[in-house]
C-alpha cells in the first residue's frame, strides 16, 4: 500500500484536506509532528501541506525550513524520494532551497481565494504522469504569497531542463497572470524531478459535491 | 551592543506593496514631492559580541540564514555600539 506522510507545523490548517485526499485514493496516510526527526522507513511520498506555518512571521515558509523534521526531509529528497509541497508547502521548500525560485506577495496585494484553471505544461513527472501536456485542470487558489519570482538566469534553467509543470490559464487554456507570477507559473519541479511545488491545492478538489474533482488526477500520478 | 538590520526587495524585484503607499501619497497632495517608495522590514537585535566587528559577521551570518531571503531581499546591517 502506498505510504504517504504529511507534515504539521504550527499554523498547519490543510494537513487533514491532505490526509483525506490521498486516503480517498488509497494510501496509508500519517500525519508527521514538526518536532519529529525522522520519517517514516517506508514512506512512498511526503506532503508538506498549505496554511500558515509559524503564522507566516519573517517571511511565508522561513521559519518552518528549520523545523527539526526537516533535517529529514532533506535527506528523504537527497535519496529521490518523492516530495509535494502544496501553497505554504511550496514557500517551505524555496525558503529550504529544495525548490530553486521564491513567492513573494501577490502584485495586486489582494489574497486569492477561487477556482482558477491550470494548464499542464509538462507530464513527464511521477506527480502530472495521469495528465497529459496542453491538459487544463480547474483548481481552487487561496494564497496572499504566491507570486512566483525567479531571476532570468533561473527562469532560463527551468525551462531548458522543462521544470515549468503548471501554469494558470483560462477555460481555454490560454495562459492568464493571476498573480503577478514570473512566466504565469503556478508549480514547478526540482532538476532531479522528485520534489513538486504548487500553489493551488489540488487536494481541495476531490469530490464533485464541493465543486470538481480534477484535484484527483493530479494526485493519482504519485500512485503509479 | 545593537544590530539595526533593514531588509528590502531587490533593485529589480517588483515592490507592489511600495508601489500602493506611492499611488496613495499622490492622491492626498504629496505627488510632487515623492517619485519612490519601497517598504521593507527592520530587524533591531541585542547582541553579546566583544567587537563591531565580530557582531557584524555574526548578524551577515544571521541575515544569510534566515532573516533575508537572498533570491528576492537585499540587507543592511548597522551596528551600534
Amino acid at each position: 500500500m502506498m505510504k504517504v506522510v504529511v507534515l504539521q507545523f504550527p499554523g498547519t490548517n490543510c494537513e487533514y484536506d491532505s490526509k483525506y485526499a490521498f486516503e480517498k485514493l488509497g494510501a496509508d496516510v500519517e500525519v508527521i509532528w514538526h518536532e519529529e526527526t525522522s520519517i517514516p522507513k517506508d514512506t512512498n511520498l511526503i506532503v508538506v501541506p498549505g496554511g500558515f506555518s509559524y503564522g507566516d512571521y519573517l517571511r511565508s515558509g522561513a521559519l518552518a525550513k528549520f523545523a527539526p523534521i526537516m533535517t529529514a526531509v532533506n535527506q528523504y529528497a537527497q535519496n529521490g524520494g518523492n516530495i509535494l509541497g502544496i501553497c505554504n508547502g511550496f514557500q517551505i521548500l524555496t525558503e529550504a532551497g529544495l525548490l530553486p525560485g521564491a513567492l513573494k506577495r501577490n502584485d495586486n496585494l489582494h489574497f486569492i481565494s477561487k477556482f482558477n484553471n491550470l494548464k499542464i505544461i509538462n507530464n513527464d513527472n511521477p506527480f502530472l504522469s495521469e495528465l497529459n501536456d496542453g491538459d487544463v485542470v480547474n483548481i481552487p487558489v487561496a494564497h496572499h504569497d504566491g507570486n512566483y519570482f525567479i531571476d532570468e538566469a533561473g527562469l532560463t534553467e527551468l525551462k531548458q531542463n522543462n521544470q515549468i509543470l503548471l501554469k494558470y490559464c483560462d477555460a481555454n487554456g490560454s495562459e492568464i497572470n493571476i498573480n503577478g507570477s514570473v512566466d504565469d507559473i503556478a508549480g514547478i519541479c526540482n532538476k532531479q524531478r522528485n520534489v513538486f511545488g504548487l500553489m493551488p491545492h489540488p487536494e481541495r478538489a476531490i469530490e464533485t459535491l464541493l465543486g470538481c474533482d480534477d484535484g484527483i488526477k493530479m494526485l493519482q500520478g504519485f500512485f503509479k | 551592543m545593537k544590530a539595526i538590520i533593514n531588509v528590502g526587495l531587490k533593485k529589480g524585484v517588483l515592490d507592489s506593496q511600495g508601489k500602493a503607499a506611492h499611488h496613495t501619497l499622490d492622491t492626498i497632495g504629496f505627488k510632487e514631492i515623492v517619485t519612490d517608495v519601497r517598504i521593507g522590514k527592520q530587524i533591531v537585535m541585542e547582541l553579546n559580541c566583544a567587537d563591531v566587528a565580530t557582531a557584524k559577521e555574526e548578524a551577515t551570518k544571521m541575515c544569510e540564514q534566515l532573516l533575508a531571503n537572498t533570491v528576492i531581499e537585499d540587507y543592511e546591517i548597522t551596528i551600534v555600539a
